[in-house]
């Protein structure tokens, strides 16, 4: 009886808002994908992310709209320590929580707040540490924050210290990711009371742009404009995501008008898109690398000369074209051009099989038989790793080497090709988290991350040395030089054969307008609005 | 008749027990891990992997784990999703009223075709109305799921506008959910549109999915009532001097129907299988498209889950099957 009441409540609540909103403005985007729950932190996929993280939620700082720049965000201002150990972020006042049929919030967002949100992921005695069974921290892990951060600090009620075991000057990049999202302490501990910990992921409570409204699994996401957000109310009144996850029925869709946005259209869709005139198709590169990672530890690979050779051997224009259908650039840096730091003035090795042949015979290399690693996957840095690895075969072939072209499944594949001994060169690429270029160098060519995320097992203390004083300096002019040398040891030492950043396409229905594409790959609808 | 009941019922708990071990095996001998899957690209130390192993029960001998699910799965437990974290039964049957929506369409669609398809068929036989139909049933057994899906997509949604591209309802309607069946709760919310809207979009997929039962139900029928068609006692009704549609209606189409009735049974693990491609074409938020994200993700407990349930579905149905068809035939249950 009690449920009946409950229904008749949610019948009457959802026929007067259908009827408030008969002339709203809905944008409607079709979603590739399902999310995994609401609660941001516990996840890594970007489709998760983009229906939670972005529209729900804030984080301390934000990404500037289409830019990989820090800006202010539920932290009005901060302030970094002398020696670079301590971070003070001084909090926006008068920010409110969403007001929703299951939470209204009694007090606005504070440094409780804050706590609540990092204290859950790296305490493990915190009672909301596992408040799910099997749920875990893996981005916060993943980034080593339970390593760096030393504590959490509440100065006052709108004043948070972040005090940390080592200077890390990404850190406040860091803080702008998705799994750094502030979620309500008091809509918790109302959660606690009434036991039912699990709403948290699955009726979230925020402060961002959008507040929950309902979820149909795998089918719509409905959210409504918050009325009181800080950042002032949205264009359009209501967002929708039309979970769609067949690209071709996607691209029909947003033809047929039943969706405004559709991220991710087949390459093979694309021309037909742009075409449409009732369409605009944006474009952007994407902050990713796809890459062939030597294992620089073996013979004879460990021969920069070799890889070199190798290097000069590859087509990358004929994997543009096969693969990438033109929707790609050729890499000549482990980081992308739209990155700070791109150091442009380097020159990539050219494609001439006729000297990598000379090269490998005066390296003594001849009849050299390897190993090329193909992803079993389709990924924005590599739509198609076994037509990539033919045609490095076919490259290869050309030189004098023979290639076997190996796969795994997916998750046997990132374990196998991070062993010390293994055989062979592996595709893989990357796509930035929070537009640093630590994330980038650090992270896949530093000496910490050999036999883990640095494929090719290399160590070159030259290049260590400067990402890791990168690091540890603020200022972002000399981070800039120190990362622009980085890169010339990189092309001069070769460990990978950068192939291709990839190009990112959204189609979008022409009343769409002040969409921008987000250089770190996610999708936002705050500030967007739709001609009637 | 009860003890034929029985007897069925006795067989389905070993067929029981061996689906829980064939679930059971079956995800675990996938190459993959799900706590690699679940890392992605940025990967998990190895302290943290082991960690995690601890903390899904992966670390326990592989009897110990089966022990322990079965011994959940007889208190209703089926386990949590390690992608989602939410209960694999809540999730289950969540999505499952869709997947029976759109299997019963599909089925009833099928039914309503197929059956007067194959007995014309059948009394015309040879003639270019029995020729074009079973050219008709040979190529739509044969048609690839997905391809057929986005044909229809393309012309009827796309060229023609007739019908909406993929979903459930126009997401202009948006009431709660009381049945999980799109037509009725549309139905019982009362707003102008909504049924027809649900309904518009239930065309596409019933089509794409009842396409293989309609083949295999139209030529079953022919040929069940050719055989029929045949035997002496529709020659003596004929002799009798009974109309044509009383010989073909009331004698033969009863008998030729007992075989029919049991290929629909038998057609209800296609649909299921069918289900699969067809809500990830049409974007329809059933079961089909949660088995194959959980398997994707090596989601152990949604996989083993999902096959437990769907197969005993699958059981149920065909038990269903076999006491109706003693009910028809009396043969079958005194034997």
């Amino acid at each position: 009886m009690k449920k009946f009441g409950k229904l008749l409540a949610a019948t009457a609540l959802m026929s007067a808002t259908v009827m408030g909103s008969a002339y709203a403005k809905t944008l409607v985007y079709c979603s590739e994908g399902s999310p995994e729950g609401f609660d941001v932190a516990p996840y890594t996929a970007g489709t998760t992310f983009d229906a939670s993280s972005k529209p729900l939620y804030n984080r301390l700082v934000e990404f500037k709209r289409g830019t990989s720049q820090v800006i202010p965000g539920l932290a009005e201002s901060w302030e970094v320590s002398e020696d670079g150990l301590e971070y003070t972020f001084n909090l926006r006042k008068g920010v409110k929580f969403h007001t929703t049929s299951f939470f209204t919030p009694s007090r606005d967002f504070n440094a409780d707040d804050v706590l609540f949100s990092f204290d859950r992921q790296r305490n493990a005695d915190h009672p909301w540490y596992e408040y799910v069974p099997g749920i875990s921290w893996e981005y916060f892990n993943g980034m080593s924050m339970p390593d760096l951060i030393s504590d959490i600090v509440k100065v006052d009620d709108y004043t948070v210290k972040f005090i940390l075991t080592r200077p890390e000057a990404p850190m406040v990049a860091n803080l702008a990711m998705d799994f750094a999202s502030i979620v309500s302490a008091e809509y918790a501990d109302q959660l606690t009371a009434s036991g039912t910990q699990e709403m948290l992921n699955q009726e979230p409570v925020g402060t961002g742009p959008f507040s929950f409204v309902a979820y149909q699994k795998d089918a719509v996401i409905r959210y409504a404009a918050h009325g009181d957000y800080w950042g002032g109310k949205q264009p359009i009144d209501d967002l929708v995501f039309a979970i769609t996850t067949d690209a071709a029925v996607r691209g029909q869709k947003l033809k047929a008008g039943e969706c405004h946005i559709a991220p991710y259209p087949n390459p093979a869709d694309i021309e037909g898109l742009k075409a449409d005139s009732n369409l605009v198709m944006m474009e952007q590169q994407g902050l990713n690398v796809g890459y062939l990672a030597y294992n620089t530890q073996v013979a004879p690979f460990d021969n920069a000369k070799v890889r070199k050779a190798l290097n000069m051997a590859i087509n990358k224009q004929a994997i543009l074209d096969a693969v990438f259908q033109g929707a790609g650039s050729a890499a000549k840096n482990p980081i992308p051009p739209t990155m700070w730091s791109y150091n442009d003035a380097i020159v990539d090795d050219a494609y001439d099989p006729a000297a990598s042949k000379a090269m490998l015979e005066a390296e003594g290399v001849s009849g050299l038989e390897m190993e090329v690693w193909a992803m079993p996957v389709q990924r924005p840095y590599n739509p198609n790793a076994r037509r990539m690895a033919e045609l490095i075969q076919a490259d290869f072939a050309e030189v004098g080497v023979n290639v076997q072209i190996v796969s795994y499944e997916w998750g046997e594949y990132l374990a196998r090709s991070k062993e010390l001994d293994r055989k062979g060169a592996v595709l893989l690429g990357w796509t930035g988290d929070n537009g640093d270029p630590d994330n980038f160098l650090a992270v896949l060519l530093g000496c910490d991350g050999v036999g883990g995320s640095n494929r090719a097992q290399w160590c070159n203390e030259e290049f260590d040395a400067l990402t890791l004083k990168a690091k540890t300096v603020s200022d972002a002019a000399e981070r800039t030089k120190l990362y622009e040398e980085a890169q010339v040891v990189f092309k001069r030492e070769a460990p990978w054969a950068t192939i291709a950043h990839s190009t990112v396409f959204m189609p979008m229905s022409k009343k769409v307008k002040g969409y921008v594409m987000d250089p770190l790959g996610g999708h936002w609808f705050d500030g967007v609005d739709l001609d009637q | 008749m009860f003890k034929f009941i029985i007897s069925k019922l006795a067989m389905i708990v070993p067929t029981f027990f061996g689906i829980t071990i064939v679930a059971f095996g079956f995800v675990r001998v996938l190459p993959g891990d799900p706590i690699l899957a679940l890392a992605g690209e940025r990967g998990v130390k190895p302290e943290r992997y082991q960690e995690l192993l601890v903390q899904f029960g992966f670390d326990k001998p592989i009897w110990e784990q089966y022990f322990t699910y079965l011994v959940n799965l007889f208190q209703g437990d089926f386990g949590t999703s390690i992608a989602t974290k939410r209960p694999v039964l809540d999730e289950f049957l969540t999505l499952f009223p869709a997947t029976i929506e759109l299997a019963l369409c599909a089925i009833i669609f099928a039914v309503l075709l197929g059956i007067p398809a194959g007995i014309i068929s059948a009394v015309k036989r040879g003639s270019w109305f029995d020729q074009t139909t079973m050219g008709i049933a040979l190529a739509g057994y044969s048609m690839p799921i997905f391809w057929w899906g986005l044909l229809l997509i393309i012309f009827f949604s796309g060229t023609l506008g007739w019908t909406p591209v993929s979903g459930r309802i126009s997401l202009l309607y948006y009431f709660p959910q009381v049945t999980g069946f799109m037509l009725i709760d549309s139905f019982l919310s009362g707003q102008q549109g909504a049924f027809k809207s649900a309904f518009m979009h239930l065309i596409l997929p019933t089509i794409v999915l009842g396409t293989i039962p309609l083949a295999v139900i139209a030529r079953q029928t022919r040929s069940a009532m050719l055989e029929v068609l045949g035997e002496d006692y529709v020659r003596t009704a004929r002799a009798k001097g009974l109309g044509q549609m009383q010989v073909i209606g009331v004698h033969a189409l009863r008998n030729a129907l007992i075989p029919v009735i049991t290929t629909i049974g038998l057609q209800v693990g296609v649909l299921l299988a069918g289900a699969i491609l067809t809500e990830t074409i049409f974007s329809w938020p059933g079961i089909g498209k949660w088995m194959v994200d959980s398997i994707f993700r090596r989601d152990y407990p949604s996989v083993q889950g999902g096959l437990v349930l769907i197969a005993l579905i699958v059981m149920v149905v065909n038990l269903t099957v076999d006491v109706l068809y003693g009910f028809i035939n009396p043969r079958i249950r005194h034997q």
